[in-house]
């Protein structure tokens, strides 16, 4: 139940673009259409579900203090906190160079679908912001993983909600210098007034 | 990513035109927050009030003109298949130094900025401009490119802080300048106002240079 709980949170609250502005710059970019949209929102969903629980573990066995007790006892009063930053990204670029080659190998058809955004992926701030948040939180192993699951899944409808909204805006006339950014911007603005309609719920 | 490379003659003076531009464009026609679409995350994620904007500008600053200068002495040695990686450690390693000199002398701003500091690693204006500028040209040009982005990015997340605190909490840098009599608007302190007041800056901006993006 905890973990429902955190789960409705993470998509609908705490909602990665509404409340963190996280992601943002593929939000923005990459939500003209519907499905690059959908596209891109599985693949940081997937990405996100991975590296999360793998920065869990970089953080609680390698950077923590007295995270290296497991090397001996030599090594209980060290801690390594101040490498978290460039550790992190580390280990997100190379997840994602290397969920890049598998799927490659084992199934071309889905990375014809998601290849082309998975670069585009290591750069964006909601794969590192999710795994900074989870630091300070405190979560277990297994809540880390639903964290960023439920992280993406919050992202994957933010960005298709957007595109969406996109589409259908072609039909309206915006005052040219709105056009574009501008609007986008502002149409943002009005989900999150949606959205904090979810505040406060709780199972 | 296109790469713009800039013809430098043999001995050009230190702020020859060319230079200026390279100062003065990014500040309004191609600035990079409102016309590249760069940075945006962090850009407002920190501007609910002015003193964690202003550090969080200076911090990136910091980090474009560093990592502009060390990219571009370096940009014949990087082997071009690895560039980001390289470059992504350069850029976290610049944020680390930012993180912990915020966390030694400014340390209740520090709290504020909290993460979104390790996010400048991500800040798509310095890879941006990683990839665009520091690649390809001298050192010198880098840094004036990383001061002309950086000033362009900074200009933009204060002027949303400054509405954003003026209107939210009635005060500029915690001082009170509204009356007492006036009531907070709750709405600007929350995300939602960011949002649209970047929406509208960009209104104005191009209302003003004249750039129609094709919908």
């Amino acid at each position: 139940m905890d973990l429902l709980n955190l789960a409705i949170k993470s998509i609908f609250i705490d909602n990665m673009v509404f409340a963190y502005f996280l992601g943002m710059c593929s939000y923005l970019a990459v939500s003209k259409k519907v499905d690059t949209a959908l596209g891109l929102g599985l693949a940081v969903t997937f990405v996100l579900t991975i590296t999360v629980p793998l920065n869990w573990l970089v953080y609680n066995y390698i950077l923590k203090e007295g995270a290296l007790s497991w090397l001996g006892e030599q090594y209980a009063g060290v801690s390594l906190d101040f490498l978290t930053y460039i550790l992190f990204i580390a280990v997100v670029a190379s997840t994602v160079q290397l969920v890049e080659m598998i799927i490659e190998k084992f199934s071309p058809s889905l990375y014809g679908s998601l290849g082309i955004f998975l670069p585009l992926i290591a750069v964006n701030c909601s794969i590192l912001g999710a795994a900074f948040f989870m630091v300070p939180r405190e979560y277990s192993i297994v809540e880390a993983g639903v964290y960023g699951f439920s992280s993406g899944i919050g992202w994957l409808i933010a960005i298709i909600a957007l595109a969406a909204i996109r589409e259908k805006m072609k039909y309206s006339n915006v005052p040219a210098p709105l056009r574009g950014l501008g609007i986008t911007f502002i149409i943002t603005g009005l989900m999150g007034l949606a959205f904090m309609s979810f505040m406060g719920i709780a199972l | 990513m296109s790469t713009e490379t800039v013809a430098a003659k043999k001995s050009e003076a230190l702020f020859s035109k060319r230079r200026k531009a390279i100062v003065t464009d990014p500040l309004d026609d191609d600035n990079p927050v409102t016309v590249q679409v760069l940075g945006i995350c962090s850009a407002l994620a920190v501007t609910s009030k002015l003193e964690p904007t202003l550090v969080m500008s200076i911090a990136v600053t910091f980090v474009i003109i560093f990592s502009n200068l060390i990219v571009s002495i370096l940009r014949n040695a990087i082997p071009q298949r690895i560039r980001i990686i390289v470059q992504l450690g350069i850029v976290a390693s610049l944020v680390i130094i930012v993180d912990q000199v915020l966390k030694a002398y400014l340390y209740d701003v520090s709290k504020v900025v909290g993460v979104y500091v390790g996010l400048i690693i991500t800040n798509c204006i310095v890879m941006g401009r990683l990839e665009a500028f520091a690649m390809a040209n001298k050192p010198y040009d880098s840094i004036l490119d990383g001061l002309g982005s950086s000033f362009g990015y900074a200009w933009v997340i204060l002027v949303v802080a400054f509405f954003r605190e003026l209107f939210g909490s009635g005060t500029l840098f915690d001082i009170r300048v509204l009356p007492e009599a006036y009531v907070n608007n709750g709405l600007m302190t929350s995300p939602v106002g960011a949002f649209i007041i970047i929406g509208l800056i960009i209104w104005v901006q191009r209302a003003r240079n004249g750039y129609v993006e094709e919908a």
